[in-house]
């Protein structure tokens, strides 16, 4: 087991607002997003396109590009602030305390280094370490993420792997160094549900065992209610409501919360219509004012128009609306 | 039971897999590989598509699924097999017939983006079937245009406007449009909600179902999304590696799969009643298309695999009334 201590915060992002430049304004992607993740800990953020999810986890390591800018907010890690760490210093725990995974596997890979060659560079650029013990461990890797003839498929160059496998060997390459934290972008997306199961199995071990952290980036809530331990769900930018698997799963209080949930085909009879949320999410530039969410809501009432709600509940289960499901059950 | 609107029979789609340029130069100095490699998509499949069901078709990436339906349109021909559309066999019908047949089975597409074409307005992507084939008189295009629109949730006077001014939940309702514009008996949805947002999903759904429920639409539908399809389908048909495994009353294959691969893939499923569930993966991958192993072709990841799975090929045999699946233990079971 782990010796890394499991009560005190890994990462604390506190009031975290990205914003992208463009001729019209300043349009934010990301508002006021603060969270903690503790070591071991799965925290999935699940929002729909357009919610600003992938640019929350990009914000963390230090990936935003202009016109993208982080405008505001804290990224505690370690003592430290990611926002004002040196770039060679973020460039460090990039790879090896901190990784990620991209929805896109070609995001991660070399197109022309062998996959033997880039898991090597991705030990040694962090680790001294021997070429040859490097690429045992790549070998290792590989073999975890459910590919078979590692040694094999280290000679291989990316083009010659299909999607499924450039994605696990993506994933290998996120778990190389044992981080302490891996943020994971929709990396099961695009994958077979038994691929995923397997993926779902070598990182929900690496948590178990190793106490890395994981920040489960996607718009399945299927799959987050099976892997996270807590979720925070985005709409628009911001956070609206997160709290324990359970709560938000079980006794959701925010609206656009229970609309996903009740929309889901397990929640119907088979062939009767599903519930549906009407409408789709407003286009950056053209969000409604106070709560993103009114225009869509059925609770929506006056006060909406106003201010967005600041975060209310308990200390576990926050939410962000002025007129929250009632507690204590679903609908 | 009511009769089969379209069946397959036999139907087995090869493709040749490219050589490489490696493969071509040895092929230039006479030293040429053997055979070229043929990639088994689908084999020997046999499937009926009944009047007013909706027939769900599973499987992983690479299993045929999409190849299947394809030839099911009549738009990609089968390396061998025959289709029989309302009773006739496609291959004796008449052009006139023939045509009959392919404007009554129409096809909704995964990507709503790439099976639009930019450069036309939605009136005429709609209508354009109707204009070429002279379905209707050039007057009244139009107003069929604009009650597809209608049907399908979208404002008709949007109709003048390109594909690249709607999100991907509304271009998916122009494909949906362009397909029921032709008065089809058969919608062969190929992966229609997978690139879409999950509150979009839900709207797609329910479009499919009220379509059912209005026009008696008799649907096949493709998808790896297996929540969805146990919410739509009336039977689901489960492939690997090219052949059906399990086929049979969508609620009962969902609830108590019969043959092990049917299982192994529902049981992944995520749900969102499980909670920190302990992932189990399925051991191996599936095999290349173009090696399938001898036998059945699961027998090497199989838990239950007996001798006879790798010298064997099981067939689909009946299980249970209107079950059918391709598993050597449930002969065994049978037999004992």
């Amino acid at each position: 087991m782990s010796t890394k201590k499991r009560d005190t915060a890994l990462i604390e992002v506190r009031g975290l607002t990205t914003v992208f430049h463009a001729e019209n304004g300043a349009w934010p992607a990301v508002q006021d997003v603060s969270f903690v993740l503790r070591p071991g800990e799965v925290l999935g953020l699940v929002g729909e396109s357009g919610s600003g999810k992938s640019v929350t986890g990009f914000s963390l390591v230090g990936l935003i590009d202009p016109p993208g800018e982080i405008v505001a907010g804290e990224i505690r890690y370690g003592g430290e602030d990611l926002r004002t760490l040196a770039p060679e210093r973020l460039r460090a725990l990039r790879g090896d305390r901190i990784a990620m995974i991209f929805q896109d596997p070609l995001m991660t890979l070399n197109p022309v280094l062998t996959i033997g060659e880039q898991m090597a560079e991705a030990i040694l650029e962090h680790h001294d370490e021997s070429r040859s013990g490097a690429l045992a461990r790549a070998a290792q890797a590989l073999a975890r993420v459910g590919i078979s003839s590692p040694d094999a498929r280290l000679k291989q160059y990316p083009h010659e792997l299909s999607g499924g496998m450039r994605q696990r060997v993506a994933i290998a390459i996120a778990m190389l160094n044992g981080p302490d934290l891996i943020i994971a972008d929709e990396p099961t997306t695009a994958l077979d549900v038994t691929i995923q199961n397997q993926i779902l199995h070598e990182v929900q071990k690496l948590a178990r065992e190793s106490g890395t952290a994981l920040l489960w980036i996607t718009h399945d809530l299927a799959v987050i209610a099976e892997l996270a331990d807590r979720i925070a769900v985005m709409y628009s930018g911001y956070i609206v409501e997160t709290g324990p698997v359970d709560a938000i799963i079980d006794r959701p209080r925010h609206p656009y919360t229970a609309g996903l949930l009740a929309s889901a085909a397990t929640h119907a009879q088979p062939g009767e219509r599903l519930r549906q949320i009407d409408g789709m999410a407003p286009r950056i530039d053209s969000r409604p004012s106070g709560c993103p969410f009114r225009t869509r809501c059925d609770r929506a009432s006056p006060a909406c128009a106003g201010a967005m709600p600041p975060p209310q509940g308990d200390e576990t289960h926050l939410f962000r609306c002025h007129n929250p499901l009632p507690a204590g059950g679903t609908p | 039971m009511s009769a089969p609107l379209l069946e397959l029979k036999g139907i087995t789609r090869h493709f040749s897999a490219k050589r490489s340029l490696a493969e071509h130069i040895l092929g230039a100095f006479g030293h040429a590989s053997a055979q070229p490699k043929i990639l088994r998509a689908v084999e020997g499949v046999d499937l009926e598509i009944r009047k007013g069901e909706v027939l769900g078709l599973v499987g992983e990436s690479g299993c045929g699924k999409s190849t299947l339906a394809r030839v099911a349109t009549g738009i990609l021909p089968p390396t061998a097999g025959s289709l029989a559309y309302a009773g006739r066999d496609v291959a004796t019908l008449s052009r006139a017939q023939r045509l009959e047949y392919l404007l009554k089975v129409q096809m909704v597409f995964q990507d709503p983006y790439a099976s639009l074409d930019p450069r036309m307005n939605v009136e005429r992507i709609v209508g354009e079937a109707l204009a070429v084939h002279k379905l209707a008189p050039r007057g009244d295009i139009a107003a069929r245009v604009e009650k597809a629109l209608t049907e399908v949730g979208l404002d008709p006077a949007y109709a003048k406007r390109y594909p690249h001014q709607f999100s991907g939940g509304q271009r998916q309702r122009i494909g949906i449009a362009r397909a029921l514009a032709v008065e089809p008996d058969l919608l062969v949805c190929d992966e229609p909600v997978s690139a879409l947002d999950v509150s979009i999903q839900a709207q797609i759904v329910n479009l499919f179902l009220d379509i059912r429920a209005k026009r008696a639409m008799t649907y096949l539908f493709v998808s790896h999304d297996l929540g969805i399809v146990r919410h739509v389908s009336d039977r689901v048909a489960i492939m690997y590696l090219g052949r059906i495994v399990e086929i049979g009353p969508a609620q009962e294959v969902f609830s108590s799969p019969a043959h092990p691969y049917a299982a192994a893939l529902i049981g992944a499923i995520p749900s969102l009643s499980r909670r920190k569930r302990s992932f189990e993966p399925i051991p191996g991958e599936m095999p290349s298309p173009l090696a399938p192993p001898s036998g059945c072709p699961f027998h090497p990841r199989c838990a239950h695999a007996l001798p006879v799975c790798s010298e064997r090929r099981p067939v689909l045999a009946p299980i249970a009334p209107g079950r059918q699946a391709a598993c050597h233990l449930h002969a065994a079971e049978a037999a004992s």
